[in-house]
């Protein structure tokens, strides 16, 4: 009887201890987010509305931003430009999504079928790794239609270079491979980690089954890599459409517009043209863009979902 | 998945061979091509080795030589100075790892364990900070860091990063939820404040993820362009991504200037390669969250 009296204060001492490590220290909590929230406020909620605003106005950054309505966003939807940022962008992220994909879902599976080790792993990440710049320069190097090494081999096989960045034809899918050869590994990795947590048995019941390996690989694997496929698809969607870099180091928008993706040719109207509330708008579309492609990849990839 | 023999295992090692060779050759033609003489660039552009290996293109770029001695080597003799730029680059990515892991740190502690008013709005809106893309901000960001006239200066390099990413704190919360409680239950009856209990228990038992997300945090800074090229043109606060790419402008049209370009490359590359050949595993283990920002 006493013992168990002695034990009631216990735990009612433990119970107001837990309300007073909640309850009691508001003050600390807010000091502690207080930095972020200055850095969240300034730099993220801040020039997300004022973005909006600008959009809304013609400003060159010189004179007084004037109000203007919605005829940035009215006259976007009559420049050909705009419409070209947005083929090219979607052409952009065509060549680049399905390629990437595939080849990293094809080193996924040669990883796993021979337990690669974590140097193999290792050395497969170091692209990606490297800042955008490197990467554009390299490539640059490595197509240039005079002496970089992949024309050389080329011109002494077919006995004419491509011009692999030079040419409105070849230079989107080049740009394209630049940024899959930086994403491969990155990407193959990630599939390979979904792979590892399959379960053996799953396979083996396929085995015994008498399922072949090409229905193992479409009724097992790819259904059960979904969640990780989902993952990277979006991601990497999402990555592409905002590609800068690479295009602002190897091509600058060129041939002849060919690369003028969206966030080249938002650059350009704010910093070369200094057309900061028409860029802003074309900003706020792609934001919109970015919006619905999203919900729409989640859409497709968890309709036909058989568990 | 079932054992492998005979020639497809053969096939599939030949697969990894392929792979292999197409993500390291690029690099290894980066400091053959630097090694190599820049006059000689373009007489033997396919020779394996670097023909007549010289450092010259090294001392040219980190401005080791006088312009003349660098006309001399085969450069443009316009002025470079690499070791600014690395050093910069240093800087810029230093502080902004130190600051925003730290503060990140404090609001991911804050929102995993103390109850606030409003606290789960806050990190809502954190979180779906993540869905705006960075170009939509960039312009009023820009706006914002000229208005405070600090164009060219490294806090307006910085500013942006230094007090937190949502991607930061999201990740850190995401640890600390998993640490457990009856630690800080026993310091809190010992009398021990949350400041305390932060640095001396939280911290500690957290170094791993915080050692992960620094690595992530300075690699990302460190490649970093369109922002510093934005805010940071000046030579005195210029890093090494923008300098490379002013190089590469500024290099003439005909016949750019290969190997000075690739000294500036692998110069860039090999602090990256130091943080991977320490924290490699660490690298690999966390890839699943690097895929954010």
């Amino acid at each position: 009887m006493s013992q168990i009296s002695a034990v009631v204060p216990e735990v009612e001492q433990s119970r107001r201890l837990k309300r007073s490590i909640y309850s009691s220290d508001n003050w600390i909590a807010y000091l502690l987010i207080l930095p972020s929230l200055v850095g969240f406020a300034l730099f993220y909620a801040l020039p997300t509305i004022r973005g909006l605003f600008i959009s809304f106005t013609d400003w060159n950054l010189l004179t007084p931003a004037k109000y203007v309505g919605l005829s940035n966003y009215k006259e976007l939807f009559r420049d050909p430009d705009f419409w070209n940022a947005i083929k090219v962008t979607v052409s952009y992220v065509l060549w680049n999504i399905p390629l990437q994909t595939a080849l990293a879902l094809v080193f996924a599976l040669v990883m796993n079928a021979v337990a690669g080790s974590n140097l193999l792993r290792g050395l497969m990440l170091l692209p990606w790794l490297m800042p955008n710049v490197v990467v554009g320069l390299l490539w640059l190097w490595l197509v240039d239609p005079n002496v970089g090494i992949l024309n050389v081999a080329i011109k002494a096989i077919s006995g004419s270079s491509i011009p692999f960045l030079s040419s409105p034809k070849y230079a989107i899918p080049t740009i394209a491979w630049i940024n899959i050869w930086r994403h491969m590994g990155y990407t193959a990795l990630l599939v390979f980690a979904g792979l590892q947590t399959i379960p053996k048995e799953v396979y083996e019941a396929a085995s015994i089954d008498g399922a072949s390996s090409r229905q193992t690989f479409f009724r097992v694997t790819l259904p059960l890599l979904r969640p990780v496929l989902t993952f990277v698809i979006v991601t990497s969607v999402i990555g592409s459409f905002q590609v800068f870099d690479t295009v602002a180091i190897t091509t600058k928008g060129g041939p002849i517009n060919a690369t003028k993706v969206f966030n080249y040719f938002i650059y350009q109207q704010a910093f070369e043209r200094f057309r900061m509330g028409y860029a802003t708008a074309i900003s706020i579309i792609l934001f919109v863009i970015l919006v619905g492609v999203s919900i729409l990849q989640m859409r497709l990839m968890r309709a036909g979902e058989v568990d | 998945m079932a054992a492998v023999h005979g020639s497809g295992k053969i096939l599939l090692r030949l697969t990894i061979l392929v792979i292999l060779i197409i993500t390291l050759f690029p690099f290894y033609w980066v400091v053959r091509t630097a090694l190599t003489p820049s006059k000689v660039i373009f007489t033997s552009p396919s020779a394996f080795w670097p023909p007549n290996p010289t450092f010259d293109n090294y001392l040219r770029v980190l401005g080791l030589v006088d312009a003349e001695t660098s006309v001399r080597m085969g450069g443009s003799g316009q002025s470079l100075n690499f070791f600014l730029f690395l050093r910069n680059s240093l800087i810029v990515s230093t502080i902004i790892t130190i600051f925003q892991v730290f503060f990140s740190a404090l609001a991911a502690y804050a929102f995993a364990r103390l109850k606030f008013p409003l606290r789960n709005q806050l990190f809502g809106i954190y979180v779906s900070a993540l869905a705006v893309p960075g170009i939509v901000m960039l312009i009023p960001n820009f706006v914002l860091i000229q208005q405070l006239k600090l164009q060219n200066t490294f806090l307006g390099i910085v500013a942006p990063s230094l007090f937190m990413t949502p991607f930061a704190v999201f990740f850190l919360r995401q640890f600390f939820l998993g640490i457990n409680k009856e630690l800080e239950e026993a310091a809190l009856i010992e009398g021990a404040g949350r400041i305390r209990i932060f640095f001396q228990i939280i911290l500690p038992l957290s170094s791993g993820s915080i050692t992960t997300l620094s690595i992530i945090t300075f690699i990302n800074s460190w490649n970093d362009y369109l922002w510093p090229l934005l805010v940071g043109k000046s030579e005195q606060v210029r890093v090494l991504t923008v300098a490379l790419g002013i190089f590469r402008s500024q290099t003439p049209q005909g016949a750019p200037d290969w190997s000075g370009l690739m000294a500036g490359t692998s110069l860039a590359i090999i602090p990256i390669i130091i943080l991977f050949v320490s924290f490699g595993k660490k690298i690999i283990n966390s890839l699943g969250y690097m895929g954010f920002r």
